[in-house]
């Protein structure tokens, strides 16, 4: 055999080697996640097919008796359906790693001298992509039922850049979640068990001062999902806040910085049984 | 550095590992020798994986220590993955990417660069029969390419040592002669193996050297014929017709024992062990014959591992796993 005609691997030297070598491994493996998006369909449509009814469902059915002071309920509500469809598209990063987990992929990747960082990064790097694909369907659909912008370009993009960072953070969240369960379907369940009332008791589809107490407490002081929603409203259509940006921003990170350390912890102790 | 021939490239020591209450390895002690082929052999449960997977850095070991190519399995992991390749039961391929895409994928995760990753991946896909195939989606591939394309996997980085947990598990019989026959061709290039196996014949055909394993201890150690010559060599097997005197039959075989344990009869069947040689089954006929004994068959059975966990052990070696107990409650 002609040993001489491939490199034998070695491993990186020193901490500028191996952050470089992080993020080359880092792309491998989001390169890898979106080629399976086209091969795969299936997946991402069914995340993007719920949102979507929800959208018709609450313009059409439910959004005639809901009133929003100062805007017109499309408007109120798209903002609102849109953080709630990216924190429930984090899931398919943890339906993706629970996948590989017992398929014997994880003991691959755990077996090769690469990042052990980098299969849980190029995967949710890769869901920002997949999750941008889901906001261009979505944007779409609501200009169809009505939906318009009405700030500045620098605004939307802001409220654009803010939507990314929340779906990146609930991918970690996720990718958390799914080393915890056995199955595709525990994946599945163990974020919509949460995050489906508590998307509902924000201010992401009726204003939260119709609410009872303390649900309106809850939706108003506590909840996440209501500085996400109040901070995209304003940055698409122009709603009034306070300091809901800022709170919300510290929120994201805050899930990022604990989840993102939490998840690889957890990925290097995993075992597949 | 490099390793010669005679020296041992793993060596483990007190190796224990417990899931909870329960002990996967128990004190477990192997040493494997350069360019050979040592099998690990079980039933299900036993902790062959478990010890693979400590092998390969994927689990920590509670206590002990191990050593794969002269470096620790768990303080110099990152280097030992460099050295190591992994193939197993579960076929590591990513069904949504092509033949050529997941081998290409690990080269570039050993940093192979992309021109050197492309080259190998086309290499090994040659190599081991996918290249006609290389560009379709894994998920099309049938068990067999999975388990060569997990195989070439492995290879990727032209490992100096080889870990294969239960290569040909679920395997169709042609599959496996021609998985048998690859591992043997990588033998010869001087790779070092360790496989786990539950089949006697398989470990019987690769291995240069056997360890039994059971509940976490190994129970039994040497080469196939010192395993079989000391646990359950060949069996004679005659069935005997209705109306045949037993114990005649009896006392007519048992001249020819051979082995470990006496002459039995079990209903209508007479079974005697033999050391393996030519002529056994002629020398029953001959011997029943002569006594004037009626028989409705008789052959030649091979030992298996249950005839060796039976004198090893006492036990048959029937412990089905959780998934599989999992399975058949499922269908």
């Amino acid at each position: 055999m002609a040993a001489a005609a491939v490199a034998q691997p070695v491993v990186p030297h020193g901490p500028v080697s191996r952050l470089r070598w992080g993020l080359a491994d880092t792309l491998v493996i989001a390169r890898r996640s979106l080629l399976r998006v086209p091969r795969q369909p299936e997946l991402l449509l069914g995340f993007t097919i719920q949102p979507v009814m929800f959208v018709l469902l609450f313009r059409y059915v439910f959004g005639g008796a809901i009133q929003t002071p100062g805007v017109s309920y499309v408007d109120f509500l798209l903002p609102g359906i849109l953080v709630q469809s990216i924190a429930f598209g984090g899931t398919v990063t943890g339906i993706g790693i629970t996948e590989d987990l017992q398929k014997g992929l994880t003991d691959r990747f755990r077996s090769l001298p690469m990042a052990r960082s980098a299969v849980l990064a190029g995967r949710t790097v890769a869901d920002i992509v997949t999750n941008w694909f889901q906001l261009v369907v979505m944007l779409l659909v609501g200009y169809l039922v009505g939906f318009r912008f009405s700030t500045s370009v620098g605004e939307v993009i802001a409220g654009l850049a803010l939507v990314t960072l929340v779906g990146f953070a609930f991918s970690w969240l996720s990718a958390f979640i799914a080393m915890g369960v056995k199955t595709v379907e525990a994946a599945q369940q163990a974020s919509f068990i949460w995050l489906f009332p508590l998307t509902f008791v924000s201010s992401a589809f009726v204003p939260p001062e119709t609410m009872p107490e303390p649900l309106k407490t809850f939706a108003t002081d506590i909840n996440p999902f209501t500085l996400w929603v109040d901070s995209l409203r304003h940055l698409f259509v122009g709603t009034p806040i306070d300091d809901q940006l800022w709170l919300g921003l510290i929120w994201a990170l805050g899930i990022v910085v604990v989840f993102a350390p939490l998840a690889v912890w957890r990925y290097k102790r995993v075992a597949t049984r | 550095m490099m390793s010669g021939q005679g020296e041992t490239t793993i060596l483990t020591e007190g190796l224990r590992k417990s899931y909870g209450d329960v002990r996967a390895l128990d004190g477990v002690d192997l040493e494997v020798s350069h360019g050979t082929v040592f099998g690990l052999l079980g039933p299900n449960g036993a902790g062959k994986t478990t010890c693979v997977r400590i092998l390969t850095t994927l689990l920590a070991p509670d206590g002990g220590r191990a050593a794969v190519a002269g470096l620790d399995v768990v303080r110099d992991a990152t280097v030992l993955r460099t050295r190591i390749g992994l193939a197993g039961q579960y076929a590591a391929v990513d069904e949504n990417l092509t033949g050529f895409e997941n081998l290409e994928m690990i080269g570039r995760l050993y940093h192979l660069g992309a021109a050197g990753s492309r080259q190998r991946a086309r290499e090994l896909l040659d190599r081991f029969e996918l290249s006609d195939a290389g560009d379709r989606v894994a998920k099309t591939y049938s068990g067999g390419m999975r388990r060569r394309l997990d195989l070439a996997g492995a290879l990727v980085a032209r490992p100096p040592v080889l870990f294969l947990d239960e290569p040909t598990t679920g395997l169709d019989p042609r599959s496996r002669l021609g998985m048998w026959a690859m591992i043997n061709e990588l033998v010869g290039e001087g790779t070092t193996v360790l496989l786990t196996t539950q089949y006697l014949e398989e470990a019987d055909y690769l291995a240069d050297q056997i360890a039994v394993i059971d509940h976490g201890r190994v129970i039994a150690e040497g080469t196939s014929d010192e395993l079989k010559d000391r646990f359950g060599g060949e069996v004679v097997e005659v069935v005997l017709g209705e109306t045949a005197d037993r114990t005649g039959a009896l006392d007519a075989l048992a001249p020819m024992a051979d082995g470990p344990s006496e002459p039995e009869c079990e209903g209508r069947t007479v079974r005697v062990p033999v050391r393996a040689r030519a002529g056994v089954v002629v020398d029953a006929v001959r011997r029943l014959d002569e006594a004037a004994i009626e028989l409705e068959d008789v052959n030649l059975r091979r030992p298996t591992l249950d005839d060796v966990f039976l004198s090893l052990t006492g036990h048959v070696a029937e412990e089905p796993s959780s998934e599989e107990q999992a399975e058949a409650e499922a269908s």
